[in-house]
């Protein structure tokens, strides 16, 4: 199997859904000759023409209109936000229009909207956001972000399959910091299933996106340690894999739960509550969260650092977890 | 126009400052020093300028990433712009901002601006409308791009000024590119300041690499909004000399435009429209050149040696309560 990075199966997986099925279509900013700000497109215009990979105003909840619309009438459109801070110039029309649709009156609303996320690239408040949970928040969306090029081209060929509307959230520092096998034939990563990263018996990590690699680099210390951490890569916010996370939860009774986003009312929040309902009598120690804090993500090196949650910081959570 | 030979010369000073931290900025992204992404407003400096120039000082400005001469006219120091883009504590946004976001400060009448843009737009309404409620004859300024009037956002605003005949003046920069996208993939007119008879005021275009042309347009649509006469949409015409952020060749952009533009250079037809009108000596272009340098190699000097925020800052000042981490010193040192 070939290796690419994370970004070429991104833009591999576009490729081939626009090959395979001609109401497959892009509309983005700067995604034409261009290629897109991050380049997943490059070449695109070339190969399907302006009208399938369009240069779009700067306007987001145009865009994202756009796309509802021209799914309800059969296509697939595939919406790129410059950066998945940007996505909240259209949280209008996702939370309210692209969500409800299906519930009120029964059309499907097969739209995916690509969110290039996160920090550590000193990108400042505006280019570093994690918005996964104002999304995974909302009854009919669906929210994925996955962490190696496998799954992100999976994921993202099911997303644009799925006959709903599915956020697809990719991070921005992994995209030429990770590279892995893809198998050259067409696959999918079915939304809503997680994936086990990395078996153990003492401890759980349960984490999604660019923590993936973090909590993985951080199991391999403490495995160094003689302690076994297991890491699971919920890769679909929404709908959660529970039967995978609980089932990890109770195999090793001590839980943390890592990602990149602010704190409070994040996706960890969510996780916590699911195990403590149905795994309460597995663990063997207080479930604990290794998170941004709630600030806005901070520019300057030495609180960026700070900020963000790396395999040190998990290390740290990890070892006080195992002497619990 | 009546601008006596001194204020001329302001002009030109503000200008030549523009310019120099704008090439300087540039060096040091060059060198790696700024970290992440930095703007260059290169071909911008008569708009940021001669609109600012156009202000009292109780009047409010929200500017956008092109616009450093209008940080600096209003009296932002150099030295606080160029440790934001080190990232150093002594920095407006305290190293939490980047670049020229985040680069606010009330005490000289500016709003910072976020990232989607046009936010500082609808924000420069209610600006207006605080000075309309109570009787202020204060006026509010907002600069953006032709991509911004894309949004809802520029619409929507301008809408509710021209609904309230609101005080404010909307600073157009019509550099005929947003990022990649040039005016003809982004709307199907000709003129932006078409728009402004959607909303029942007058729309205006100016040459903006015209400093004077562009303060005079200004200093009118002030006047005119100081005396409850509603806002003025002002289109400057120009080019972005640079790509969109320094990371970017801008490769889209025809060779043949920028050789045009370049022959008007803003800065350079101002100084010699000055020469020309005997206003600027040799002499007194040495000596602005100097104060412009001391300037410069200060704020640089300041921006270095100063120290990266303190990490154990990082949580403090999400919220505003008294004694708050804003209402403290930063150390400095
Ligand atoms: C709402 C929004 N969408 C996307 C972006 C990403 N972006 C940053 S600047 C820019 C182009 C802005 O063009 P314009 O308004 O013409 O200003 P200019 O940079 O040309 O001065 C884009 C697309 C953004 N800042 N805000
Ligand atoms: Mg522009």
């Amino acid at each position: 199997m070939p290796e690419i990075t994370y970004l070429q199966a991104i833009s591999d997986a576009l490729w081939e859904e626009m090959e395979r099925d001609e109401n497959v279509f892009l509309l983005g900013e700067d995604i034409g000759a261009y290629g897109g700000a991050f380049k997943v497109t490059k070449g695109f215009q070339e190969r399907f023409g302006p009208k399938r990979v369009l240069d779009m105003p700067m306007a987001e909840s145009a865009i994202v209109g756009a796309a509802i619309g021209s799914a309800l009438m059969g296509m697939r459109p595939v919406a790129e936000m410059q950066f998945a801070d940007f996505i909240s110039c259209a949280f209008d029309l996702l939370v309210n229009f692209a969500a409800t649709n299906h519930y009120r009156w029964g059309s499907p609303v097969p739209i995916v909207v690509r969110a290039p996320a996160g920090g550590g690239l000193r990108a400042g408040p505006f280019h570093s956001q994690n918005p996964e949970a104002w999304f995974a928040h909302v009854p009919g969306l669906k929210v994925v972000a996955p962490a190696t090029s496998y799954d992100a081209k999976g994921l993202l060929k099911a997303a644009i399959r799925d006959d709903n509307p599915v956020i697809y959230f990719e991070n921005k520092y992994l995209y030429r910091h990770v590279k892995g096998e893809v198998p050259e034939d067409d696959y999918m990563v079915p939304i809503g299933i997680a994936d086990v990263k990395r078996e153990g018996n003492d401890l759980t990590v349960i984490t999604y996106g660019a923590m993936v690699q973090e909590s993985l680099a951080a199991a391999e210390t403490l495995a160094d340690e003689g302690v076994e951490v297991e890491v699971v890569d919920v890769r679909t916010l929404k709908p959660l894999d529970e039967e995978t996370i609980l089932n990890s939860a109770r195999k090793t009774g001590k839980i943390a739960i890592v990602h990149e986003a602010y704190r409070s009312y994040g996706a960890g929040g969510e996780l916590a509550a699911l195990i403590y309902e149905d795994a309460f009598e597995w663990l063997d120690g207080p479930l604990v969260r290794v998170t941004a804090p709630d600030t806005p993500v901070p520019y300057s090196p030495t609180l960026e650092d700070a900020f963000r949650p790396n395999a040190e910081k998990i290390v740290e959570a990890l070892r006080d977890l195992a002497t619990y | 126009m009546n601008l006596t030979d001194e204020q001329l010369l302001d002009i030109y000073y503000w200008m030549r400052l523009t310019r120099a931290i704008d090439e300087r900025i540039t060096l040091l992204y060059n060198q790696g020093k700024i970290l992440g992404a930095a703007f260059s407003e290169r071909g911008h400096e008569a708009i940021s300028v001669g609109a600012a120039g156009a202000l009292e000082d109780d009047d409010i400005v929200a500017p956008m990433h092109r616009d450093l001469g209008a940080y600096l006219v209003r009296g932002l120091p150099a030295r606080e712009i160029m440790a934001q883009h080190l990232g150093k504590v002594t920095g407006t946004s305290r190293g939490r901002d980047s670049n020229m976001h985040g680069l606010g400060d009330l005490s000289h009448g500016i709003i910072g601006f976020v990232s989607m843009l046009p936010a500082s737009l609808p924000v420069t309404v209610g600006v207006g409308l605080s000075f309309w409620l109570r009787d202020e004859g204060r006026v509010a300024m907002t600069w953006f791009g032709d991509g911004a009037t894309s949004t809802g956002k520029f619409h929507e605003g301008l809408n509710f000024a021209g609904v309230f005949k609101l005080p404010v003046v909307f600073i157009c920069e019509n550099n005929q590119y947003a990022y990649s996208t040039p005016t003809s993939r982004q709307f199907a007119i000709e003129d932006i300041a078409d728009r402004a008879a959607g909303y029942g005021f007058p729309g205006i275009i100016v040459d903006g690499n015209d400093v004077l042309e562009v303060y005079e347009a200004t200093k009118a649509a002030v006047d005119r909004a100081r005396a409850g006469g509603g806002p003025t949409l002002i289109e400057c015409k120009t080019m972005r000399m640079l790509g969109h952020a320094f990371h970017d060749n801008a490769e889209y952009v025809p060779d043949e435009l920028l050789a045009e533009w370049e022959k008007k250079d803003p800065v350079a037809q101002y100084e010699n429209a000055l020469i020309e009108r005997e206003v600027l000596t040799e002499e007194r272009r040495q000596e602005i050149e100097s104060r412009v340098r001391d300037t410069l190699e200060e704020a640089q000097a300041f921006a270095e040696e100063s120290p990266m925020p303190d990490p154990a800052d990082l949580e403090k000042g999400v919220y505003h309560e008294p004694g708050c981490y804003w209402e403290q010193q930063v150390n400095s040192d």
